[in-house]
């Protein structure tokens, strides 16, 4: 049985006909070559697939496409702007927050929606905010100084 | 010279890899498409009697489903190292009707999509006629065989008198080590995309071993080597289990040279828990005897280990043993059971990390016998020659790791009674144990190319599954070129380019490193005897002697203002390019040196004494693993060995079914790795000492070594805490009630 849907994805409207089945992630990286998202697991357990769904990270396995009709999707490809890194993804590349790079697009994705979360505003809450995305290169420490610059930045930016 | 060797500048691939633009093997993409999903076997010893797939081909889409029934035969590939050309396990798929262990390929559905091939995947019925298969090592002992020889040397390794010795210790311990099957699960699954234009068949793959992958699908498939081509430019990790070659390469290139057609074959979770190997369980029997101030004189080291009914593999557990400590009296003994489980394959540091608990666990265990400090225990047991070949190390620091590690740790503030030291109420533990790992290199080589815009190239068949080659390769290129680094562009991961040996072993850098150096000197040397043989040329009929790179331009050595950029060398003599290569064999036959990587690792944890609750609070590596080629990069991977290990210790373990033999635990949520909450702040500081004799470079690897010892470090740390030896991993709070 084929839907069809609308997604706007990165800012892009995108009349979709699509199988029920389909998961966003499929979606995303089979039909609109998105393939910037990873797939780990295809269960939920590890975070790769992390879009954010209307602003709110989500783990795109786990979605079926036809339920995100109507709604905005980010994914990695949508988080650099005219060929400037996102400051996010400057701190990552700069703290060495990767390996493999596998995870790293729901890392960041992850960390874009974690950021606007209303979470403690300290290092403790990155770490356990961020432990749904594995690593298994374990960049975690780097990942975490990555995040955390970031963070303290935009804290001291509400502060002054 | 010598600043863009070792300088901590950024990963080169690292902004194509934090923009989601670099193209790992399951993101290719083609027209026309078929996907290919594996039906695997439920049943762990048997025979398939028939495959109904009747209800599976009624979905839509569903184009054909591969089974021994209608598969082609494949040719047996070579399975030998040393050739480049390994098998993950020597039976070849979809050939016949037997089955040897759950998780066997038993067919690939192949659909029009994704959802459709999965979905018919599941309506697949197998009639199987089950036997009981056989999953315990332990039960199974009397059909143990014992290996003749690991890596072409004799097994087993007997060095002096070890009964003698033993019965005439003082101090006499044996004891038990026992670790369980544990998975690499790297984040990326395995995939093959097959594309075959009916001559060239061209594959995109997760491998660490783009020339081994080459060689066994085209001699599975009786096809020239020059006509199968493999690209694996991203590997999103792999840690052993993409080394060798595993049954869906052959058959994505099997199903797209039938259906003429290009072949997605993705792996899911679950497939990765038994069809691309796992390191095996051990059984670890040592028998110790040692004289009251602490010397080891006697040392057995008894490892039962397990294999599968299509694989040969040996985790090599004894090697610690063997290759770390003067044990002057020394047995190694290997038991190997076949077991109706998947074919096991190396795994990060296979044998030092499995080894290494239990040899670090027991020195341990006898630190508190003898009351002896266990860093002091070590040093008393210091090999000054490599105890087995009796050669000198090419270059030994680790005496210099374990007291930086213990300084920067704050050792000498540790009160050695166990349970002595609280945090709060929290008991507090401190343990300690050497890392160590074989310097391994193969023969490798590279190519490097000056171009006309000034910027220059490297190639070669390697593989960066996140380790670094992309920076390195350019860093080397850059010192030699003196070119900055990103005036150079890496390129690997491709069959075609200059052959170099798997990524595993710890030797990337060892093997490839230096041909990229032998190549970019090729390189400028012909752009030097370029230039003067160039009329227009400042440089026309110099001596080569008084030339030098710098910058991207030719100088005079002794007037730096006479100058000339590569680029108008090379555009005056109509020159695309000028590239040298370089092919580079260690030299074996003199074998006058021991190179082997040390290390030190300091742990700290915290356990509540009424709930057991285990937490790592801190961690500190200190590693000598010769010349750092980059600060920044080396950090992150010894980091990732070390968090590699803390899975290791605290949570990894493959459970089995012992009715069915099924993994029962094969996904994410149920086998653990380490989270990022898990993780302590951990202090990694090399002793960065260039290997005089090991290559040009003076660089040994550093992939592995991190992950050996962490396991026995925090074992040691959790005693010094509670006073309870766990010698079984994981260590589990419900042990330690
Ligand atoms: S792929 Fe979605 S959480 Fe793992
Ligand atoms: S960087 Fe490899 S899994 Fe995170």
């Amino acid at each position: 049985m084929k839907y069809s849907v609308t997604l706007r994805v990165n800012g892009k409207e995108q009349k979709l006909n699509l199988d029920a089945r389909a998961t966003l992630l499929n979606a995303l990286r089979e039909i609109l070559h998105l393939t910037g998202t990873k797939k780990g697991c295809d269960q939920g357990q590890c975070g790769s697939c992390t879009v954010l769904l209307n602003g709110k990270r989500v783990n795109s396995c786990l979605v079926l496409a036809v339920m995100a009709d109507g709604k905005t999707v980010t994914t990695i490809e949508g988080v650099s702007s005219n060929g400037e890194l996102h400051p996010l993804q400057q701190s990552f590349l700069s703290h060495d927050g990767l390996q493999c790079g596998y995870c790293t697009p729901g890392q960041i994705v992850s960390a874009l929606g974690f950021l606007n979360e209303p979470w403690d505003k300290t290092p403790e809450a990155v770490q356990i905010g961020m432990s749904g995305n594995l690593c298994r290169c374990g960049a975690y420490p780097n990942i975490a100084s990555a995040i955390e610059e970031i963070r303290s930045s935009i804290q001291e930016a509400a502060s002054s | 010279m010598n600043h863009w060797i070792g300088a901590p500048i950024d990963r080169a691939d690292g902004i194509l890899k934090v923009t989601g633009e670099a193209s790992y093997a399951a993101d290719f993409n083609f027209e026309n498409l078929i996907y290919g999903i594996p039906i695997l076997s439920t049943c762990a010893k048997g025979k398939v009697v028939k495959i109904d797939d009747s209800d599976a081909l009624k979905i839509p889409g569903v184009l054909t489903i591969l089974t021994s029934q209608n598969t082609p035969e494949f040719f047996p590939a070579k399975s030998d190292f040393g050739t480049a050309s390994q098998m993950g396990e020597i039976r070849l798929p979809l050939q016949d009707e037997t089955i040897h262990y759950a998780g066997q390929y038993l067919g690939v559905v192949l659909a029009e999509t994704l959802e459709s091939a999965e979905e018919a995947e599941k309506l697949v019925k197998v009639l199987v006629e089950e036997e009981p298969p056989i999953l315990e090592m332990e039960k199974n002992l009397s059909q143990a065989y014992s290996p003749k020889a690991f890596f072409g040397e004799p097994l087993p390794v007997i060095r002096g008198n070890f009964e003698k010795a033993f019965s005439e210790a003082e101090i006499k311990l044996e004891e038990i080590y026992t670790t369980p099957v544990e998975h690499h699960n790297p984040m990326e699954p395995h995939a093959s995309i097959a594309v075959w234009d009916g001559e060239n068949l061209t594959l995109y793959e997760s491998t660490q071993w783009v020339v081994g992958a080459r060689n066994v699908v085209a001699d599975a498939l009786k096809l020239p080597r020059e006509k199968v081509k493999i690209i694996s430019w991203f590997v999103g990790g792999g840690f052993g289990c993409k080394g060798f070659i595993w049954p869906h390469t052959l058959l994505s290139s099997l199903a797209a040279m039938q259906m003429k057609r290009p072949v997605k074959v993705l792996l899911s979770r679950r497939h990765l828990f038994t069809t691309v190997g796992h390191r095996p369980a051990t059984c670890q029997k040592l028998t110790l005897g040692a004289s009251r101030s602490g010397k080891i004189s006697a040392l057995k080291h008894h490892t039962i280990t397990h294999t599968s009914f299509v694989g040969e593999f040996l985790e090599g557990s004894g090697g610690a043993s063997q290759n770390l400590y003067d044990f002057p009296n020394l047995q190694v003994i290997y038991q190997v059971v076949r077991l109706n489980k998947g074919t096991p394959t190396f795994m990060r540091a296979p044998g030092e990390s499995t080894g290494l608990f239990a040899l670090e666990s027991l020195l341990d265990e006898l630190s508190y016998k003898l009351k002896i400090d266990p860093i002091e225990l070590r040093l008393k047991n210091y090999a000054e020659r490599h105890p087995e070949t009796g050669l000198p190390w090419s270059s030994s620091n680790l005496k210099e790791c374990l007291q930086i590690g213990a300084e920067k740790f704050g050792w000498k503030n540790r009160n050695p009674d166990p349970g002595s030291m609280k945090q709060g109420n929290l008991s507090l533990g401190w343990g300690m144990a050497v890392s160590m790992f074989p310097g391994f290199r193969s023969p490798g080589s590279a190519r490097v190319k000056i171009l006309p815009d000034n910027t220059a190239r490297v190639e070669s068949a390697t593989q960066d599954m996140g380790t670094g080659t992309y920076t390195t390769m350019k860093q080397i290129a850059a010192e030699i070129l003196s070119l900055p680094p990103e005036k150079i562009n890496s390129f690997l991961g491709d069959s075609s380019y200059p052959a170099a040996p798997i990524s595993g072993g710890s030797m990337t850098s060892a093997s490839v490193g230096p041909a990229v150096e032998a190549a970019a000197k090729k390189a400028l040397q012909h752009l030097i005897d370029t230039a003067i043989k160039d009329k227009a040329s400042l440089f026309y009929r110099c001596s080569p002697d008084d030339l030098q790179a710098k910058n991207g331009n030719l100088i005079f050595k002794t007037d730096p203002s006479k100058a000339e950029t590569f680029g108008e060398i090379l555009l005056r003599n109509n020159l695309p390019f000028l590239e040298g290569e370089a092919f580079i064999k260690p030299d074996q036959p003199d074998k006058k040196y021991a190179f082997q990587s040390h290390g030190a690792q300091f742990a700290e944890v915290l356990v509540d004494p009424y709930l057991k609750t285990i937490r790592l609070n801190r961690m500190v590596g200190i590693f000598d693993v010769g010349k750092i080629l980059n600060l920044k990069t080396a950090r992150s991977q010894a980091i990732g060995g070390m968090i590699m290990g803390i899975g290791m210790a605290l949570y990894e373990k493959t459970v089995y079914d012992l009715t069915t033999g099924r993994v029962v635990n094969d996904n994410l949520s149920d086998y653990l790795i380490p989270v990022m909450a898990d993780i302590p702040s951990i202090d990694v500081e090399f002793i960065d000492k260039p290997d005089p004799y090991f290559n040009s470079l003076g660089v040994r690897g550093l992939g592995e070594i991190g992950i050996t010892g962490t396991a026995a470090a925090i074992a040691n740390a959790v005693y010094h805490a509670t006073g309870i030896r766990i010698r079984d991993l994981p260590i589990t709070l419900e042990k330690l009630l």
